[in-house]
């Protein structure tokens, strides 16, 4: 029998310029037993389906029409108390980001007990061994202590694992997972997928799996429905539909998703509803290419980096985190050299460290045969850093919101060029053309683009001064995958037509195996392999890398 | 833990000392209290006398650590009008502004956090909206203003309370206390209306916009979609993230309360030390106003303590660090 079924679901936000239709016509069917997955970009409408079946889409929106049923029983109508009753009861959710999901200022144990008595009618004593049973069930040892921990006081994974035993307090039939795993790193991502498929397997529980990640929806789901701009677009086995895909935006989607397990030349683009606009090479660059050079352009030579864990007055009762431990490696010109690896393991630091954003506790950077550190000459300095530009990940907070976007790409000139205003115009406007948005962009402010756009915008800033090294640090993250496979294939023609020298992070394998000639990988602070990037993909040596590669979301294509 | 309070404690001592070295230096730099003591028919003898009495023969140092060590046994000296010594004077005003200061306060934070509550969750509702537009009268109005209107309203026009005084009090041992009487109580309610009005506006707005923020958090939505009912969302949930940010304010306000009650007493006639330091000043009442100046810092350095003790106390993070 259906547990849950929506028919025809249809969720609307009024606003000042008309309704805005979220979603239209949604179908979905969730078995006992069944993971769900349901995929789309941001802006398909699949959290607002999710938040739809909970009865908790936010004011002033709601459900125009279409119906949802549980087991037999209409909900899509229910009333405020009614709906209230329900949640937790019968359907509980599990949401994206375990730092924010529980209320810091509770023990773990208060809000697993006040949940557990909402819904069942036990006594305190039993709620709370009901909890410690809870909590053991999905994982975390010491129960019966850690029950009175705060929530500051788990990992990242700890945490998702809290969440989810929250969410099976009330033995549910269905619960919706929005994105459970994308904050988390891609072994705690394969202890936490483990868990939903067993308990969705012994509890008999249907899931809906929200999630973008086709790597997750190809490992874990049974089947898999398709949103684009608030419709299905496709419903079906996982198998089949990501095998072999009816609809077009089906497969433009699975041709962005960078294969783990081969390189290509390029992402094959399938526009799907919206042209793709081109990049300009030659516009973006004006001609101008890296000067070549033999050898390597950067040298990190035993880079150390300690953060003070505890101050103190006197020295020897401080004590330090070593962030980057005696990590030497060389980055050749022309090349595209990747660090990898899990959060907290020193990736970004060594970026600013190398950018001279950091000091360096020990060890030593070189470019193009000169040292470079934070303590070098404020003209050495300049003269370093019109060389050198970043991409950072976010392209929401690394824009000035209260910026024009010209004023945003000129502003890397007025401080490290001497160009005069007019020739500083002219640049703006060029690289604004090159990166495809055209120069009318400039003289909007940031908050009007799309994350991808803004990310084109993030490259035109750091291509303004014509670097010849840039480090791109996770430039990706935040983005779609079929926006990602944009950008990055705008990195990759800039770096093979302007001869440019790339430093590129990222915790993505597959996105990784796309973009570098060579890759390190690093695990708490230190570098445990090093390796071109065939070799360490093919052949892996450490039992680390080795351990990363296995646990990847397998999806391949073709 | 311990090492924190002791941190604290240490840091406030620093602060009470450079305030004593205020009060003190005004001694020297405020007129000579010689002449201001003795009448114009004084003779050189009587000044080198009263100097030499007063110990003001002595050099800085010697009488700046007189004066602290006086201080911290609860010596303030001699005032110079009333010709009494000035702590005998604190101990009988005190009572008065404490009990003014307790009752606005507690009216400030109470009416405050309710109405703070009841407009961040009826975000769109007419009592909200309308509580919101009456809070800028608040915000807006001088407090000397609201005092005279509230005068006029209650005592000239209705005549039902009292427009000055603290009426009829009673002794406990050495604190006088209007609680305990109906005209007492009654003399209460402008003044303390008066001086908590702003306060209470200020903590409301500061809980809504901290609520609003709250209840946008994910644990607010995980908690909701786990079932919880309105009450245990807005009240467990949400209120005691809001309380961070508005301990901060509020404990900055409170300090505020019994310093500035000063034109709230002047304008009701309240028999405090608000009004003990306006005298002061018109008379160029040094000791008075030097162990006025005492006892505000001691105050403020009190409820900062307590404020830093109240975040261990709420935010679990804080105390692991």
């Amino acid at each position: 029998m259906t547990l849950l079924s929506v028919e025809n679901l249809g969720v609307a936000y009024p606003t000042r310029r008309g309704n805005v239709q979220a979603v239209t016509g949604a179908n979905l069917m969730v078995e006992p037993g069944q993971i769900h997955g349901l995929v789309g970009e941001s802006g398909a409408g699949k959290s607002t389906l999710g938040a739809a079946i909970m009865g908790l889409i936010d004011a002033p929106g709601g459900i125009t029409d279409g119906r949802i049923h549980l087991r037999d029983q209409s909900i899509g109508g229910l009333d405020k108390a009614a709906m209230q009753a329900l949640r937790g009861a019968k359907i509980s959710m599990i949401f994206q980001d375990p730092l924010t999901a529980l209320n810091p200022l509770l023990t773990v144990g208060d809000q697993i007990v006040e949940t557990i008595r909402q819904h069942l009618d036990l006594r305190e004593d039993e709620a709370r061994g009901k909890a410690i049973a809870l909590l053991d069930r999905v994982g975390i040892g010491d129960a019966d202590e850690r029950i009175d921990q705060y929530p500051h006081q788990f990992s990242g994974g700890m945490r998702q694992r809290v969440v989810i035993a929250l969410a099976l307090c009330s033995e549910p039939d269905v619960i919706i997972a929005d994105e459970p795993t994308t904050a988390l790193d891609v072994s705690i991502q394969a202890q936490i997928l483990d868990l939903v498929r067993e308990l969705a397997r012994e509890q008999q529980v249907g899931v809906i799996l929200i999630t973008h990640d086709m790597g997750v929806i190809a490992e874990i789901t049974d089947v898999v429905t398709v949103m684009y701009r608030g419709q299905v677009v496709e419903t079906g086995p996982t198998a089949k539909v990501l095998g072999n895909p009816d609809h077009d935006y089906t497969r433009a989607l699975i041709s962005a998703v960078p294969p783990p397990n081969r390189k290509m030349h390029r992402f094959e683009l399938i526009s799907y509803g919206g042209g793709l606009p081109k990049v300009n090479i030659d516009e973006l660059s004006g001609g101008w290419t890296a000067p070549l050079s033999d050898g390597p352009l950067i040298v990190a030579q035993s880079l150390t980096k300690l953060f003070v864990q505890k101050r103190s007055l006197i020295p020897s009762r401080r004590r330090y985190f070593t962030a980057v431990d005696d990590v030497s490696f060389d980055i050749r010109a022309g090349e595209v050299f990747g660090l990898v690896g899990e959060s907290g393991s020193g990736k970004s630091t060594i970026a600013r460290m190398i950018a001279a954003l950091y000091s360096l506790d020990g060890g030593s950077v070189h470019f193009d045969g000169e040292a470079v550190d934070r303590g070098s000459s404020a003209t050495m300095l300049n003269s370093y850093r019109r060389q050198i530009q970043m991409i950072f990940q976010d392209p929401f907070s690394s824009l000035n919101p209260r910026m024009r976007v010209d004023a945003i790409i000129a502003e890397p000139l007025r401080h490290l060029s001497d160009l005069s205003g007019d020739e500083v115009t002219r640049r703006v406007d060029a690289l604004l053309e090159g990166v495809g948005l055209g120069s009318a962009a400039g003289r909007r402010f940031p908050h009007e683009f799309s994350g991808g756009q803004r990310q084109r915008i993030s490259v035109a800033r750091a291509l303004a001064t014509r670097p010849r090294f840039l480090i791109c640090d996770e430039p990706t993250s935040a983005l779609d995958v079929s926006v990602q496979a944009q950008i990055l294939n705008i990195l990759k023609d800039l770096q093979e037509q302007l001869n440019l020298t790339m430093l590129f992070i990222s915790h993505d394998l597959p996105v990784v195996r796309q973009m570098c000639d060579r890759v390190g990988v690093l695990r708490n602070g230190k570098l445990v392999e090093l390796a071109d990037t065939e070799t360490l993909f093919e052949a892996p040596q450490h039992a680390y890398t080795k351990e990363l590669l296995r646990l990847m979301p397998r999806f391949r294509t073709g | 833990m311990i090492g924190f309070i002791l941190r604290r404690v240490v840091q406030s001592f620093l602060v009470l000392m450079v305030v004593g070295l205020v009060a003190f230096a005004m001694f020297r730099f405020v007129g000579d209290p010689v002449d201001n003591m003795l009448g114009q028919e004084r003779t050189q003898a009587d000044i080198e006398r009263l100097r030499e009495q007063l110990g003001l023969d002595q050099n800085f140092v010697v009488q700046y650590w007189r004066f602290l060590s006086n201080a911290l046994q609860g010596d303030f000296g001699i005032s110079y009008r009333q010709g009494r010594p000035v702590a005998e004077i604190l101990i009988e005003r005190a009572p008065a502004t404490l009990e003014l200061a307790a009752v606005s306060g507690f009216l400030a934070i109470a009416m405050g956090i309710a109405l703070g509550v009841f407009t961040a969750i009826r975000r769109n509702g007419l009592g909200a909206s309308t509580i919101m537009a009456a809070s800028l009268i608040g915000v807006s109005l001088p407090t000397f203003l609201i005092g005279i209107l509230l005068i006029y309203l209650f005592s000239v026009e209705l005549g039902w309370l009292p427009s000055f005084g603290r009426g009829e009090t009673v002794r406990l041992g050495g604190w006088t206390t209007g609680f305990l009487t109906q005209s007492g109580l009654l003399a209460l309610i402008l003044p303390s209306i008066t001086l908590g009005l702003y306060q209470m506006t200020l903590i409301m707005r500061l809980v809504r916009s901290e609520m609003m923020e709250v209840l946008r958090q994910d644990y607010i939505r995980f908690a909701r979609a786990r079932g919880l009912p309105d009450r245990v969302v807005n009240f467990r949930h949400a209120l005691k993230n809001t309380l961070v940010p508005v301990i901060t304010v509020t404990g900055l306000q409170l300090g505020s309360i019994i310093a500035f009650a000063i034109i709230t007493e002047t304008v009701f006639q309240w028999p405090g030390v608000g009004l003990l330091f306006i005298n002061a000043i018109a008379f160029v009442d040094i000791p008075v106003m030097a162990a006025y100046l005492m006892l505000i810092s001691v105050m403020f350095v009190a409820i900062n303590l307590i404020v830093d003790l109240l975040y261990l106390a709420i935010d679990p993070r804080l105390r692991t660090q």
